[in-house]
């Protein structure tokens, strides 16, 4: 697609900032320094290729993994975000979806926006819509429906991807470079740069959802509720559980499930249009918080204020989408609230059976000194077939720890409960487990590498992410 | 890489037989496996260093490094860092002499300056390329508080310190846009084989004390720090005493 020419006589390349930046995850922990060049096209991407150093390249989207996947320690990043168009969209006319193509570098907020009118839905949705495609690819993001229908690579009919030889090769999930394809899915962008992509959507015939919430006394009343069948009714489900309560009250939790709402569902005054979207930002943090603000007193208060204010059974609510499960969408750059030091996410899964592991690790956090106040519970559905995808049939958690003195002995007591059970962390979350730690959690680990390293035989893409977990040789 | 709660995967130690480099190392993995470079002239101290650390389930790296030959050097850490970034390098060589031949013998005086001052600068030199070049990374260096007012008993070592301090706290404005931290330690006297027959000045501390406080310095990026901490006020007193005072103190 070619830009309107503009009438000064400014050269391609001159419209390609770069400079040199400190850049970290959301968790704003480890910074490190590298190149950083803004891209508006596919042909800026491919000279970014052409002229690799030996600390190579990383794209980069809106930032939101926590850890060091999109950053380079004295190398090159590519801001793809510049790369943001729309090229079509369109409904089948049956009412049975529809699909999109557009560029890398579109967040799925631009995309769920610009599908609704034409009575779309975005399939998958992580717990914030400010990801890029080419970021929600890479880390094969999945959301509150899960259990019903997968994570994003799951919906990716076909993406270009800018390999390190230069060329761009068109990949799909079933065609001749089907591997290419699955280990691009959840590769954290080590095998290619994503330019564009092709992305199936669903129906709805409204922006909002019908939702039911359960506040539930422990962890093993919302275990009951996860596994009495109940979750079949609904294709959204997650629940918030508290980490600083103790005893009879471990792990209780407002659990919230819904579906996609009909028109006729919906009370009369949103029937005259049921697609809008208005997601207002209340407010956008300054970064002047000192760090200590979030620790275990005051996340103790929140989780006490949290569980008590939602409604011990509710039916029924219709509510959109930020409401529903995106929260925090309202508040911009919310991670300052953590202060300098920055915080980290701790995301892991275990296998269905591993229910005992899980709740002993519920009561290691909450019996540590460290507090976390955004915990999520899920239960996952089946998973796919890329070698490095996170999700699996399983629980799975999220915690976020303020960084503080003695965390890191936590995270590796955990670490070693989440691996002896069978279970894995994700890696658009993880920003300090060992190498050793992934290997066992992703038995498929040396045959992503194999399909990575034809793909990719010099080493161009790589990342800190990659080098601290030994994803790519150096 | 150093990870999000500031630990270090790879170290490299200049000074592989040094007390303090080593109880500083073993400080760093501690909690885990590292892969630890040491640099250093071979023989059975660095042998038994690299036991130590293998039995710390650490992987353990040999150079040979003589510090009195400058030229060398540059080649020796691009051999340390040939197999992948290096998070942590410390500077931990030194030679204290004796102090009154020190400044009577050419060839003493000369190897002191050599050691303490040109090889810190060559390879600061040296390192700071290779950390720039990798975008990330930590510096600490051992200076001393014999260079921070240089006194008559000892004054050709602490003017050697002196330089070498002087040389890192400019380094670490150079590196600062780099992502780059540098870390200057200044220890009192330290009970170690460097002073080993000699008699403990007040305020004296031991090398694991001084890893303590270097290993905290680096996870903060604190740039000067003093062990034991207090000596931080002593010195900045001693600075100020006029001249005819402090010649006669007993230091």
């Amino acid at each position: 697609m070619s830009e309107t020419p503009s009438t000064s006589v400014s050269r391609p390349e001159e419209r390609c900032r770069t400079e040199q930046r400190a850049l970290t995850g959301f968790g704003r922990t480890a910074p490190t320094i590298a190149r950083v060049t803004e891209v508006h096209d596919a042909s800026q991407v491919l000279d970014a290729l052409r002229s690799a150093g030996p600390r190579g390249i990383t794209a980069r989207g809106l930032g939101r993994s926590y850890g060091d996947p999109a950053q380079n320690a004295g190398g090159h990043v590519l801001d793809m975000t510049g790369l943001n168009r729309i090229h079509s969209i369109s409904a089948n006319p049956d009412g049975s979806g529809g699909s999109v193509t557009l560029d890398a570098g579109v967040s799925l907020d631009t995309l769920m926006r610009t599908a609704l009118p034409f009575g779309l839905w975005v399939p998958v949705l992580p717990g914030t819509r400010q990801v890029t495609i080419g970021g929600a690819i890479a880390a094969d993001v999945h959301g509150k429906n899960h259990h019903s229908s997968g994570s994003f690579g799951n919906h990716v009919l076909a993406m270009s991807l800018a390999c390190a030889d230069g060329t761009v090769r068109t990949l799909t999930p079933d065609g001749p470079e089907s591997e290419l394809f699955w280990a691009t899915i959840g590769g954290m962008g080590l095998t290619g740069i994503v330019l564009r992509a092709t992305i199936a959507l669903h129906s709805t015939e409204s922006a909002y959802f019908v939702v039911d919430t359960d506040r539930t006394e422990n962890l093993d009343e919302l275990l009951a509720l996860l596994t009495d069948g109940s979750e079949d009714r609904y294709s959204y489900s997650a629940a918030w559980f508290d980490t600083t309560s103790t005893g009879a009250a471990l792990g209780r939790a407002v659990l919230t499930r819904g579906s996609l709402a009909k028109v006729d569902e919906l009370p009369k005054k949103l029937q005259g249009q049921p697609l809008r979207f208005s997601a207002p930002q209340l407010l956008k943090f300054p970064d002047v918080f000192p760090s200590g603000l979030a620790n275990p007193l005051t996340l103790r208060a929140f989780s006490e204020l949290w569980w008590r204010k939602a409604p011990k059974r509710q039916r029924g609510s219709v509510q959109n989408i930020t409401a529903f499960y995106q929260t925090l969408d309202v508040f911009a750059d919310w991670n300052r609230v953590y202060g300098r030091r920055g915080f980290l996410q701790y995301q892991f899964i275990v296998p269905l059976g591993a229910e005992e592991t899980f709740r002993r690790i519920v009561e290691v956090i909450a019996h540590s000194d460290h507090a976390s106040g955004l915990n999520v519970l899920k239960r996952f559905g089946p998973g796919n077939e890329a070698p490095l995808s996170f999700p699996a049939p399983g629980w799975t958690i999220t915690v976020d720890f303020p960084i503080a003195p003695g965390l890191n002995e936590l995270c590796l007591k955990l670490d070693e409960m989440v691996l002896d059970a069978g279970g894995r962390h994700y890696l658009a979350k993880e920003s300090r487990t060992s190498a050793e730690a992934i290997r066992r959690g992703y038995p498929r680990l040396d045959e992503w590498r194999k399909t990575r390293d034809a793909a990719d035989p010099e080493g161009v893409f790589t990342s800190d992410l990659a080098r601290r977990l030994e994803l790519v040789a150096p | 890489m150093i990870d999000a709660v500031g630990n270090p995967q790879s170290i490299l130690l200049l000074g592989g037989t040094s007390d303090i480099g080593l109880a500083t190392v073993e400080r760093f993995a501690s909690d885990r496996p590292m892969r630890v470079i040491l640099a250093g002239r071979p023989g059975p101290r660095l042998d038994a260093a690299k036991a130590r650390l293998e039995q710390r389930r650490c992987t353990v790296q040999l150079l040979d490094f003589d510090a009195r030959k400058p030229d060398t050097h540059a080649d020796v850490i691009a051999k340390a860092f040939a197999d992948g970034d290096v998070d942590v390098t410390i500077l931990a060589f030194g030679v204290l002499g004796d102090a009154e031949q020190a400044w009577t013998d050419s060839d003493l005086a000369i190897e002191l300056a050599e050691v303490n001052y040109v090889a810190p600068v060559a390879c600061g030199v040296a390192l700071a390329r290779q950390l720039k070049a990798q975008g990330h990374g930590a510096l600490a260096v051992l200076s001393s508080v014999a260079g921070e007012r240089v006194r008559r008993s000892n004054f050709v070592y602490g003017s050697t310190k002196a330089g070498m301090d002087g040389f890192f706290s400019g380094l670490t404005e150079a590196l600062r846009p780099s992502g780059v931290h540098v870390t200057i330690v200044r220890p009192g006297f330290v009970k170690s084989k460097m002073t080993e027959g000699m008699q403990a000045a007040p305020l004296s501390v031991t090398p694991e004390q001084v890893a303590e406080i270097t290993v905290d310095a680096v996870r903060k990026h604190k740039e000067l720090v003093w062990a034991p901490a207090p000596m931080r006020a002593v010195m900045s007193v001693l600075r100020h005493v006029p001249r005819p005072i402090f010649r006669r103190l007993p230091l």
